[in-house]
């Protein structure tokens, strides 16, 4: 098994005497896509925050390249992981291309000074989401879709093995959200002995579609993991998100879910 | 403005301002000995006051990500004032002569930032907004310890006490005026240091640590080294409002946020900007001074809600 992977095991924090993430081991894979899945409020983003350092659990550890990642500083980390929020603001006029340049950062000297091959390698980040056209407007003045496509770009332009993103398509239309997902697939498949991604979304039929591994959270555990086809069952939709559905297969045997009725209140 | 052109453009604008400022006065044929020996003193340290607000006013901006944070918001500038207003009502001097009132400013500032920091601070962890209340809050106790302090002491005080705070550019000793320069270079040299971590940090403190800083660290300078800036710039001048808001804030629509460029830029811009008010402030009504201090005020209020008001259109869209 190759060094740049994540892993992680029993993590446990609490907010205010609150679980929300319990009994929680992850491990990401080299050539792997997993996407975590869960309702509102079920631990995701502690999750995600907890597996990229910033957040230290209160009980178990996280392991970056085999190394324990509150050893590193953050600089080898961001060398190693890079990692899209859920929500980008940023209240200065930037443009969208210092934006992305700023990816660079984790390999550039205290002064940020840029080569000609770190502005090649911003260029053709902003070429692979798309975004070229946008390099030069402000990035606050841009829509929300466009924001989380410039930060896409930013963290392709940090060159690191494996990513993190959380809700990365929460506000792009349709046919951005499968092109960003085709993106990444195409992203690990370029590397796949070496690169790996994990994904929070809401999306389960793009999830069901593209994840190599889908992770279901629940109230701040992890309740199913596996397959698409494994894990969203309709009974386990049900429990989980309080809708009922109905699971269509596609010819490759992958589900997708239909939504007929919430059973909240 | 394309970057070549930038540095010889500022401190020609410089140079120009310093000029005009010798060359004006009340005096109407001003000899040698009022030029170098009036004026200089109070161009230079004119110079380094105005500098040293803006580029703490563009540092604060940058590490609380806030276009409107400014060391009065913060209440490190009231802290500064209160130190010297301390010194001046209780005859403080620790035999420093006249180093004493600036010594008990930069402790203030000092001492504002750490109160800063422990209430509102997880040993710099804190939110920017708990940052933000904190000044707030500290500001108005300041404020109401400096009302306590002109009440209760002798009358004869409240005049040096008053002068202090009203915001003028006091001729002082040439050895306050090196301490001045060599803290203002020193706060200018960290924040030119870490200007590309800035524009990091600028970014949040979550996107900043992913993107490999080490923001507490970072943190701890630059708000130490803003101390140093506005403690100096505070003991020397009183309180001059809106030029640590105002000048970064107009710099960086017509330069960009890169603070790799803004810090240096504002610190230019800054001291050229208070050179000609402090002139104005001393000539429009010669031989009646105004406190520059107040003429920044008249001018970058209204100034700056206009600013705001068109920022807020831009952003609203």
């Amino acid at each position: 098994m190759s060094a740049a992977q994540l892993e992680a095991f029993d993590l446990q924090h609490s907010f205010h005497e609150t679980r929300v993430v319990d009994q929680v081991s992850v491990t990401l894979r080299p050539g792997h896509l997993a996407v975590v899945l869960g309702p509102n409020g079920s631990g995701k983003t502690t999750l995600l925050r907890i597996l990229s350092g910033v957040l230290r659990p209160a009980k178990g550890n996280v392991a970056l390249a085999g190394q324990p990642i509150e050893k590193l500083s953050r600089r080898e980390v961001a060398r190693k992981l890079a990692v899209v929020p859920q929500d980008t603001q940023v209240p200065f006029p930037f443009l969208a291309r210092e934006i992305v340049a700023m990816g660079r950062a984790p390999s550039l000297g205290p002064l940020g000074r840029e080569s000609a091959s770190d502005e090649r390698i911003v260029d053709d980040a902003l070429a692979s989401l798309g975004v070229t056209e946008l390099a030069d407007r402000s990035f606050p003045t841009l829509s929300g879709g466009e924001k989380q496509r410039v930060v896409l770009a930013r963290a392709l332009a940090q060159r690191t093995d494996l990513m993190l993103l959380d809700e990365p398509t929460a506000h792009m239309d349709l046919g951005h959200r499968v092109h960003t997902f085709e993106w990444l697939t195409a992203w690990i498949a370029a590397a796949p002995d070496i690169r790996a991604a994990l994904v929070v979304t809401h999306d389960l039929t793009l999830a069901a579609r593209y994840a190599d591994e889908v992770l279901l959270m629940h109230a701040g555990r992890l309740v199913a993991q596996g397959s698409a086809a494994e894990v969203l069952t309709r009974e386990r939709i049900a429990e989980v998100y309080r809708v009922q559905v109905q699971i269509e297969h596609d010819d490759q045997g992958r589900p997708y879910v239909i939504a007929v009725r919430s059973e909240i209140g | 403005m394309k970057r070549p052109y930038l540095l010889p453009t500022l401190l020609g604008l410089v140079g120009v301002a310093a000029m005009v400022s010798l060359a004006i006065g009340s005096a109407e044929h001003p000899t040698q000995e009022i030029v170098l020996g009036i004026r200089l003193p109070r161009v230079i340290l004119g110079a380094c006051v105005g500098a040293g607000l803006a580029t703490a006013g563009a540092l604060l901006q940058a590490l609380l990500q806030n276009p409107l944070a400014d060391p009065f918001v913060l209440g490190i500038s009231g802290g500064a004032a209160l130190g010297g207003v301390l010194a001046l009502a209780l005859g403080w001097t620790l035999g420093l002569g006249p180093m004493s009132v600036p010594f008990f400013a930069f402790a203030g500032a000092l001492i504002a930032t750490v109160l800063l920091y422990t209430i509102a601070g997880a040993g710099g962890r804190a939110p920017a907004h708990s940052l933000l209340l904190t000044g707030v809050v500290f500001n108005a106790f300041a404020s109401s310890v400096i009302i306590f302090l002109t009440t209760a002491v002798d009358l004869s005080r409240v005049a040096g006490m008053f002068l202090y705070l009203i915001g003028t550019i006091r001729v002082v000793d040439p050895w306050v005026i090196a301490v001045v320069f060599a803290l203002l270079l020193f706060g200018l040299g960290v924040g030119m240091y870490y200007a590309y971590a800035l524009n990091l940090l600028a970014q949040g403190d979550e996107t900043a640590a992913h993107l490999g800083v080490d923001v507490v660290r970072v943190r701890r300078v630059i708000l130490f080294a803003t101390a140093l800036m506005i403690g100096a710039s505070v003991a020397v001048s009183g309180l001059i409002a809106f030029v640590g808001l105002i000048v970064p804030h107009v710099l960086r629509l017509i330069l960009g946020s890169d603070h790799r460029v803004l810090v240096p830029s504002c610190a230019l811009v800054g001291a050229a900007f208070l050179m000609l008010a402090d002139t104005l402030a001393r000539t429009v009504l010669a031989p009646t001074e105004i406190p520059v201090g107040a003429l920044t005020a008249l001018i970058g209020g209204p100034v700056f809600l206009v600013l705001l008001r068109r920022d807020l259109n831009r952003w609203v869209r």
